[in-house]
């Protein structure tokens, strides 16, 4: 344990080692400068996402099992506070909040007040991982990246501080490095830090993104990273990008889902999912919402309140007085087809961060890729066919 | 001076796919006549022994609902055709038609245009393709009213009530 | 106080309903004005989300712009049909009473693009009123174009929209045919499909440029129909309609395949819609 003695001798931009026991004054750095610290936590038997009053609240020694349809915590040999993946919760919750006032109005006067009843804290999200750091970045495009940027997420992201730790140990169902988003993690974070907890001790290669972040950083008890530590770092990240549970074949992927619209194969989804939406919910990048316009009992003030909403919902898309897509089918086939294919006509990117939430938390347990290769296989057996005639 | 049949036929873009002499011939069993406004062409019912081609007026199909009176069905407008139900047995209408303005048509012989049909099959063939989309067309037109499309949603519901009722 | 537009754009400006008028059985039009500021521009085809305060918004097209003069927007005009619970919210809202307003939001019918051609503007049931723009758009400056023509089907002759408004337009010139699916006694037009309407009036194909709205099956048929008489698919425009929670990109619901129909529509050109619209519950 090495207190820095002067934070001037730091190589500005450089990696710097913060030891575990030198978390607490991250959080005090953040707090002073009015942040409300978000970060995973253990709760119900998950790892959440959640404000921490302190340091000991984030899940030092959990890790999780991860396949299809199954999360489970489990007790690690190490302390590691960052070692899980594909929790039910992502960044979302924080700046695309599950319920959010747009206005209130008095219908007297017409008069109107837009936004929340309160200003929204300013977040430090603690722990984001390259694939949720990917996330925010499509989230930013979504929400704010057209002609019209939504103020309640605009608000919240404005004032939102970033800290990302890197991945060493992916999870069963992750595939950033095939979505490329990971599992280092190369821009859009204030602070990025890579999580190192072994014989030699719980330490945190971090470096700074942002001149916010080197501000932060140097209110943090630390010392340059010597040559050995960051190779360890770097090389913990370059084995995890060979350890991915699975792949995403995206070569073509937007072309073969326009292709697949009257495939055989979502009959056969549609005889496993359940359309419950939990693959919505769990998605860092699913942004879709509906609204509630609620009056008081005198009819004399109102609201509109803006809360999630899932394609799954069988009236979601309406039309001439009755659903579009009343079929499991049509809905499952909306729901991928906009992730992987029409998210780039719409967004400019694919939708998808390869974060795995939705294979793990699907109780189905449905496989986002492997249904992209049975489309593939029924595909190219389709043309072969035609070929051969 | 009026065109005579033959010329009126040539000209018109409907007969477009005969031959010449299919054309010629088919004019031998056309006449041109005139309806006044309000003039009755048949009766629902009646024997279908002609069909026309419409130049210029207005024609309303209609049919007899006990209770409602003679209902329009469809009206046929200028460079239609009026009448199919001569192709085939019992060679009766099924509606009936009144001109609503002064109109003029070609009149066609049913009978005797079938008698040419069965006797040269290239000329009844080629007829057949000529009548058939028109069909087509209608019976997608008239599918497509069934639809009842430009309903409310809750006129929809009040059809479905009525129906399950019924 | 900020111009609408310039607001946040999830937040309505409420205006006051000035004028209402009852078109048929269920279907309402009204004039909105905002005292406090100027009107944002809304261009023919494009839509706004109407507020019924404490009920609910539905994305509704603006039917007419009236004119102050200079050209400025002096209030707006929405045809509202009654059909779900704020629809009939709004229908009932009477004059002096509050309507919330955002936008504008969506495409355009692009009327200018039509300039030196003829235009042609078919319409089923209330999908005139979104056309009813094009139409004043066209009048307003007519030398800018050829004919004008405009088909209209309807339910019953009870359900036709603007019929008085319909005679003044026949006597500037517009060519203006109806038809109804069930006549009754009195009525002395067209019955039948609106496509029927198309042969008779001997339109050039490739001098048009067509501008389509009603029910989505509607616009399909007519908009093959134009295209197999030969006008391109690029020249024939079709207002899309989808639910919509928010108008303005951020809701997800209005999608259809690729297009976002509020921020890549309503208005669309057929030759980008013809395949999203015949694929089952896209």
């Amino acid at each position: 344990m090495h207190p820095s003695e002067d934070s001037a001798l730091q190589p500005p931009g450089g990696a710097v080692v913060v030891d575990a026991d030198g978390l607490p004054a991250l959080f005090e750095a953040l707090r002073a400068r009015g942040y409300t610290v978000v970060g995973p936590t253990v709760r119900d038997g998950a790892i959440v996402v959640a404000e921490l009053a302190s340091v000991a609240e984030l899940p030092f020694g959990w890790g999780v099992e991860a396949e299809a349809g199954r999360y489970r915590l489990r007790e690690r040999a190490d302390t590691a506070a960052f070692g899980h993946s594909a929790g039910p919760q992502s960044w979302k919750s924080v700046l695309h909040p599950p319920r959010a006032r747009l206005w209130s109005a008095d219908r007297a006067t017409g008069s109107v007040e837009a936004g929340e009843a309160a200003e929204p804290p300013r977040y430090a999200l603690l722990g984001v991982r390259p694939c949720d750091v990917r996330a925010v970045g499509i989230l930013d495009q979504v929400l704010t990246g057209g002609r019209h940027a939504d103020p309640v997420y605009r608000g919240r992201r404005d004032g939102a501080f970033i800290i990302a730790v890197e991945c060493t140990e992916p999870g069963a169902t992750c595939f950033c490095t095939s979505m490329g988003c990971g599992p280092g993690a190369e821009s859009g974070f204030d602070l990025a830090m890579t999580e190192l907890a072994d014989a030699e001790g719980h330490r945190f290669v971090v470096r700074a993104g942002t001149p916010a972040g080197a501000d932060v950083l140097a209110d943090v008890p630390s010392r340059a990273a010597d040559e050995a530590t960051i190779r360890r770092a770097s090389t913990a990240v370059d084995e995890a990008a060979d350890h991915m549970g699975r792949t995403m074949p995206t070569q073509g992927l937007p072309q073969l889902l326009a292709d697949s619209r009257e495939s055989p194969h979502w009959d056969d989804v549609a005889s496993r999912c359940l359309t419950c939406g939990n693959c919505t919910m769990v998605c860092p990048t699913c942004f879709c919402t509906t609204t509630e316009d609620v009056t008081d009992l005198t009819g004399d003030h109102a609201e509109r309140w803006r809360v999630w909403d899932s394609c799954y919902a069988l009236d979601f898309s309406y039309l001439h007085g009755g659903s579009v897509r009343t079929s499991g089918q049509s809905r499952y086939r909306q729901w991928i087809s906009h992730k992987l294919g029409t998210w780039h006509d719409q967004f400019g990117s694919s939708g998808c961060v390869g974060c795995g939430r939705c294979i793990a938390w699907c109780p189905a347990g449905i496989d986002i890729t492997q249904e992209v290769s049975a489309l593939a296989s029924l595909r190219d057996a389709a043309a072969a066919d035609e070929d051969g005639r | 001076m009026t065109r005579t049949v033959a010329a009126r036929i040539s000209a018109h873009p409907f007969f477009a796919s005969l031959t010449e002499e299919q054309r010629a011939a088919l004019a031998g069993d056309g006449a041109a006549v005139t309806f006044a406004a309000g003039e009755r062409l048949f009766d629902e019912g009646g024997i279908a022994d002609r069909f026309w081609l419409i130049e210029d007026g207005n024609i309303a199909l209609d049919m007899r609902v006990p209770g409602r009176g003679d209902q329009i069905v469809e009206t046929l407008t200028s460079g239609t055709v009026l009448g199919w139900s001569w192709l085939h047995p019992p060679y009766r209408w099924h509606f009936g038609a009144v001109a609503r303005v002064a109109t003029t048509a070609i009149e066609f012989d049913a009978p005797s245009v079938r008698r040419r049909c069965d006797d040269d099959p290239a000329f009844g063939y080629a007829a057949l393709r000529l009548f058939t989309p028109v069909i087509t067309e209608r019976l997608q037109a008239t599918r497509l009213r069934l639809l009842d499309l430009y309903a409310s949603p809750a006129q929809v519901r009040q059809r479905e009530i009525q129906q399950a009722d019924t | 106080m900020p111009a609408l537009a310039e607001q946040t754009p999830a937040v309505p400006t409420f205006y006051r309903v000035a004028s209402r008028r009852e078109d048929t059985d269920d279907t309402v039009t009204v004039e909105l004005t905002e005292p406090d500021g100027p009107i944002p521009a809304f261009a023919p085809g494009q839509f706004a989300m109407l507020t019924a305060l404490g009920v609910g918004e539905v994305p509704i097209s603006v039917s007419g712009l009236g004119d102050s003069g200079g050209g400025r927007a002096s209030r707006l005009e929405h045809t509202l049909r009654a059909v779900g619970a704020v629809t009939r919210a709004l229908c009932a809202v009477q004059p002096g009473g509050l309507i919330g307003v955002r936008g504008p939001f969506g495409t355009g019918w692009d009327v200018a693009s039509a300039a030196g051609r003829d235009i042609v503007i078919v319409a089923g049931g209330i999908g005139l009123g979104p056309l009813r723009p094009v139409v004043l758009t066209a009048l307003a400056d007519r030398s800018r174009y050829g004919r004008i023509v405009l088909l209209a089907g309807t339910r019953t002759p009870g359900d036709l929209l603007y019929g008085g408004e319909l005679e003044r337009w026949r006597r500037k010139g517009v060519e203006v045919a109806v038809t109804v699916d069930h006549a009754d006694s009195g009525w002395s037009g067209e019955v039948g499909l609106v496509t029927a309407l198309i042969k008779p009036a001997g339109l050039a194909p490739g001098n048009s440029v067509a501008f389509i709205c009603g029910p989505d099956i509607m616009m399909r048929v007519t908009a093959d129909a134009l295209a197999a008489l030969g006008i391109p698919a690029g020249r024939i425009r079709v207002s899309l309609e989808r639910n919509m929670r928010c108008g303005a990109a951020w809701c997800g619901h209005c999608q259809l395949g690729p297009l976002l129909v509020c921020r890549d529509g309503p208005v669309v050109g057929y030759d980008r819609a013809a395949a999203l619209m015949r694929v089952r519950e896209l």
